[in-house]
């Protein structure tokens, strides 16, 4: 962005922003480059992918040669016919009816409270609630594994000497059980990010309100609520991301539940139709179809909300 | 009331520009965030300018919530914070067991700890891999965070610093990557990368963990507004290059939302499962995740590595959890930036 153009030096005018073109471009060639290689390749290739299949050659179709032939939108309505992948993708919708609200309302519970709270214990508190975002999915599902599995946990068995028999890894118990490990783990990163945006409002608004004589309540739901809305849009709508994508939760938890199966989750049923079944036609076609899904939910939730997102000039 | 604080410190630190923004934050900035540092109990901010009307403010109406409050919120913070803490907790306590005893006792209570003993048994099993994958795990995070922190300063700069013709469909096309699910690329990807046999190397987890939309994203937002137009331009008439102009004011300007980028980066890279999952086979490449999983896929068999994969977890999570810790007041600037602003 140039300033006032140099009086007397027109020429030099265009010399200068082809200046700023290239570079321009210099900055943005090495990102756009892998960008490309990282984004826009794999879709375009999954397309191609999930557009063929593999037919085989030879006596009975056993023989030697396999060939790639054109497919059409076979691989989609195989994967859109296959039970398995179809609940699994039903269930992590479920998933998220329920446990992005939760979560959120939590975070914007523990946000409020921190920002209500008096100042001497407000650091642990906050620091106690974030710590969980530092365990990784992986860890924090073995970890939550032990504490769900009978035979080592101490909440089962907890439970047990009170005669209360508890199942974490049953069939109607497990996905709620997944979704206690991931409200764990990003309640105080999304607590975080609100409390931030708290923070951002000016103070005079809320002592305005006070000396009107609102209460603490009145103040939390009228004014701090309406104010963190952009916080919570963006939280809402990386939960959902995330949401679509659980794979390293119900992964760990497979070998300690028998009610998780190879398509539990959408990603799940990919990952083993490419390296269990072997087929990543289909595979592909999956991820197609997992990407879609995301990305017109998403958009979806942003057009609901009003909150198109904007860059940063305009706003 | 902590709110009560100090709103001008509020403002600033969720301004990008502002001078005490981020990780160069003084003792200030602390307090008026109610951090540990901050002044005894909400009463007395200190003699930080503009406090001195909110106290007085505060004196006339009382605004210091009435003890039922303040019990009520002490109470539901306590117990959200045992919810947080306790598996944390027993994993501490479940490292320095056995494997028969972790079976075998009380799992919220040690019992014949052994603490270093174990560790020592999860450090040199197997020749040390555990070793190996940790020093695999922090140079894809490292190397990884570090170069996507660069990639995403220049392009969010140019972006937010020059004009040319396709910029915002460009920066369309980039926040759009934002909100595609990373998984659904890793299948495809490792699809492409055997085709071109960067699959199974530590390429193949490096270079797509340099990519990070959001960083750009952030980073233009953060440019626009913290590096004036005049001073580039002043720096031109100096007869600086573009580059040059870059890397001495335009990054240093940028500093605040770079930690910022270069943290999410590295906890993403440090936490993504799915796509070294995908790329590697080869279990010297694993990042630590990978391979614990891989012990507590044997354990079945070989009932020790029940211990070697509870004591590895908690060494794993030791440096990142010390991280938060430290680093959770940084995280706060940029995070929402963008919402702010929109």
């Amino acid at each position: 962005m140039r300033g006032a153009p140099r009086r007397g030096a027109p020429r030099r005018l265009t010399r200068t922003e082809a200046r700023s073109a290239r570079a321009a471009s210099g900055f943005l060639l090495p990102f756009l480059a892998l960008f490309l290689l990282c984004f826009i390749a794999p879709i375009g290739y999954a397309l191609y992918e999930s557009l063929l299949k593999v037919e085989r050659t030879g006596p009975l179709g056993l023989g030697g040669e396999t060939k790639q032939v054109w497919a059409g939108l076979s691989n989609y309505a195989h994967a859109l016919e296959d039970d398995r992948f179809t609940v699994g993708f039903g269930r992590v919708l479920l998933f998220g009816a329920v446990q992005i609200p939760v979560m959120i309302a939590f975070a914007t519970g523990l946000a409020l409270l921190l920002d209500a709270a008096s100042a001497r214990w407000v650091g642990f508190f906050r620091t106690a609630f974030f710590l969980p975002y530092g365990v990784p999915g992986v860890i924090a599902s073995i970890l939550w594994g032990f504490l769900y599995v009978p035979g080592i946990s101490p909440l089962v068995e907890m439970a047990d000497s009170i005669g209360w028999n508890v199942d974490f890894l049953g069939r109607g118990a497990v996905l709620w059980s997944i979704a206690n490990i991931v409200t764990w783990q990003f309640t105080g990163y999304n607590m975080l990010v609100l409390i931030a945006q708290l923070k951002a409002v000016p103070g005079e608004l809320y002592e305005a309100a006070r000396i009107d004589g609102a209460s603490a309540w009145q103040v939390a739901r009228h004014i701090k609520l309406p104010l963190i809305r952009p916080a919570l849009v963006l939280t809402t709508v990386f939960s959902l991301i995330g949401t679509l994508q659980l794979f390293a939760e119900p992964k760990v938890l497979k070998p300690l539940s028998n009610s998780i199966d190879s398509g539990y989750t959408p990603n799940l049923a990919a990952y083993n139709e490419a390296f269990t079944s072997n087929n990543q036609h289909i595979a592909a076609a999956e991820a197609v179809l997992l990407a879609l899904v995301a990305c017109v939910l998403s958009f979806g939730f942003l057009r609901l909300v009003g909150q198109r997102g904007k860059d940063g000039e305009s706003g | 009331m902590s709110e009560a604080n100090d709103p001008a410190g509020g403002v600033v630190a969720g301004e990008p520009g502002g001078p005490t923004d981020g990780p160069t934050d003084g003792p200030t900035d602390g307090a008026a965030r109610g951090g540990p540092e901050a002044a005894p109990p909400g009463d007395r901010p200190g003699d930080r300018p503009g406090v001195g009307r909110r106290r007085a403010a505060k004196g006339r109406e009382g605004l210091r919530p009435p003890l039922r409050h303040r019990i009520i919120t002490a109470s539901l913070l306590t117990v959200a914070a045992l919810y947080f803490l306790t598996p944390v907790y027993w994993l501490v306590v479940s490292s320095t067991k056995s494997s028969s005893d972790l079976f075998g006792t009380f799992g919220f209570w040690f019992h014949d700890p052994h603490p270093l003993d174990y560790l020592h048994r999860v450090l040199t099993y197997d020749d040390g891999i555990y070793v190996r994958w940790f020093a695999n795990s922090l140079m894809y995070a490292g190397v990884g965070a570090l170069a996507a922190t660069l990639l995403s300063a220049a392009a969010g700069y140019a972006l937010a610093k020059y004009r040319f013709p396709g910029r915002e469909g460009i920066f369309n096309v980039i926040l759009a990557g934002v909100l595609i699910p990373g998984t659904a690329l890793a299948l495809p990807l490792y699809l492409l990368f055997s085709e071109v046999g960067l699959a199974n190397t530590y390429w193949a987890v490096l270079i797509p963990s340099v990519v990070s939309p959001f960083g750009v994203y952030l980073c233009r937002i953060y440019a626009a507004a913290a590096v004036p137009d005049s001073l580039l331009e002043a720096a031109r008439i100096d007869g600086a290059g573009e580059a040059r102009i870059f890397s001495t004011l335009g990054l240093r300007l940028m500093t605040p939302a770079l930690v910022t980028v270069f943290l999410f980066q590295f906890v993403h890279i440090w936490n993504n499962f799915f796509l070294p999952l995908v790329m590697l086979s080869d279990s010297d490449l694993y990042p630590i995740q990978l391979g614990l999983t891989s012990w507590q896929g044997y354990a079945d068999r070989q009932p020790e590595l029940y211990q070697y994969t509870v004591g590895g977890a908690f060494l794993s999570v030791l440096p990142l959890m010390v991280l938060m810790g430290v680093l959770q007041r940084y995280w706060r600037t940029g995070l929402t930036e963008g919402s702010v602003k929109a």
